[in-house]
């Protein structure tokens, strides 16, 4: 077992974990984060995404104790007081989602997107999305609800 | 599935890592992005009994450029190198296909040399470093061994590297002026592997083309360099009968795979298609940079 010491939404974490184990398991198993859902497990899917130092990585792909000393966000920090955030308040506006299942890999993709590429176009967006599965919407919604908060963003 | 249990070791330094390959050989694995690595421990598809995590060692991941190379090294993210302005205004080929390469979330982690010890015949790197002709530093207890990239390549997911060697620099030549580049690939989605992938680049000296280079993606259990159709294009002017003739001779002699993505003769149609867009492509690059 390895000893580790990480920041997750802003709180300081410590854990005691295998080298085998993925950071989303980590954060779901030893943290009780359980808005981070885990998919595929072997990096095709995009539902596990989270942040990691203002990276978007797939943390079934990344060990946890490779995340030691690490600033990471998940799907549960984004939420303000209980709140949504600007994102997810319009994908929310935008009926985005069905199922919920891939939503948190979406809303974190874009996210870290839309920080690095607040003037994205909608092929951008599409172009950074496209390695998130969806199989209920079909997309277009998704799409929607990312545009609608890149305006709402750009229009202050 | 879950990851096997396994021994994992992060060395502090080179020589440690370097240390614990000797006395491992191919009982280890390198763990550098993980983004190839990682999925094959998950479906057990590679079973070390140590994984040795390497992404601690900064001093694989600087940049340098020196006397007409860029040296990057080994554990340079993806993401780093498509940022950086050192490779877009010396390896433009490299900077071309970079973007291409998995998802966003592939190049934060993924690694050049990653994705270059790991070899896949359908990635984008392994055809870029063959088209130009990289150099591959390999290390290991006994000192530092440089390899061609015509000898890196060898076979399906396989490399000319020892057992008790680790990967840490590739360099790749500097563009020389008047040089155009292109990477052009068939994916059904963005950010898939390709079906075919082209890496391509055109040297224009007062209208003539001085230096072709062509590599092709996805076409075979190695990346193929086209070395017929690169030597009919030198001396000659661009045109689009030449670049035609010059998708024939390409692809005359593939024999790719077939798998339900497409068939033999599909891919074989696409390469050639790939050579004509991809020559233009560098063609009008070459007049953009000039």
């Amino acid at each position: 077992m390895v000893d580790i010491t990480l920041t997750v939404n802003g709180v300081t974490r410590t854990g005691s974990v295998e080298a085998r184990k993925t950071l989303a398991d980590f954060l779901r198993d030893d943290l009780d984060l359980t808005g981070t859902h885990v998919g595929c497990e072997h990096g095709v899917c995009g539902a596990c995404t989270v942040i990691v130092d203002d990276r978007e990585v797939r943390s079934c792909l990344m060990l946890a104790v490779q995340a030691a000393g690490s600033q990471v966000t998940t799907i549960e920090g984004l939420a303000h007081d209980g709140g949504l955030g600007p994102l997810q308040q319009a994908m929310w506006d935008s009926h985005s989602f069905q199922c919920g299942f891939c939503t948190p890999g979406f809303v974190m993709q874009a996210t870290a997107f839309l920080a690095a590429h607040p003037e994205a176009d909608e092929q951008q967006i599409r172009e950074a999305l496209s390695g998130n599965i969806c199989r209920c919407t079909g997309y277009q919604s998704i799409i929607d609800g990312v545009l609608l908060a890149a305006q709402r963003t750009r229009q202050g | 599935m879950k990851l096997p249990y396994l021994e994992y070791a992060a060395p502090a330094d080179v020589t440690e890592a370097l240390g614990l390959l000797g006395e491992l050989q191919d009982e280890a694995s390198v763990l550098a992005g993980g983004q190839s690595l990682i999925p094959l421990l998950a479906l057990r598809l590679a079973r070390p009994a140590l994984l040795i995590d390497i992404n601690g060692l900064r001093e694989l991941s600087r940049l340098s450029l020196t006397d007409g190379w860029l040296a990057i090294g080994a554990m340079t993210r993806e993401y780093v190198a498509e940022e950086s302005l050192a490779v877009a205004e010396s390896v433009p080929l490299l900077a071309a296909a970079l973007p291409l390469i998995g998802h966003e979330a592939i190049r934060s982690r993924g690694t050049i040399g990653g994705s270059l010890a790991h070899a896949d015949p359908a990635a984008e790197l392994p055809a870029v470093a063959l088209a130009l002709d990289a150099e591959f530093v390999v290390r290991s207890r006994d000192g530092d061994r440089i390899i061609p990239a015509v000898e890196w390549f060898d076979g399906y997911l396989a490399t000319s590297r020892r057992p008790d060697e680790l990967l840490v620099e590739v360099r790749f030549p500097t563009a020389r002026p008047g040089t155009g580049v292109a990477f052009l690939e068939v994916a059904r989605r963005h950010g898939d592997f390709a079906i075919v992938g082209l890496a391509a680049s055109l040297t224009l000296t007062g209208g003539q083309i001085t230096d072709a280079r062509l590599a092709f993606a996805g076409v075979s259990d190695i990346p193929v360099r086209a070395a017929e159709a690169e030597n009919l294009l030198v001396g000659e002017r661009p045109s689009r009968n030449l670049f035609e003739e010059a998708a024939v001779r390409a692809t005359a002699r593939l024999n790719p795979p077939a798998d339900l993505h497409g068939s033999a003769e599909y891919r074989k149609k696409v390469a050639a298609t790939l050579v004509r867009r991809g020559l233009q492509a560098a063609a009008d690059n070459a007049d953009e940079r000039s």
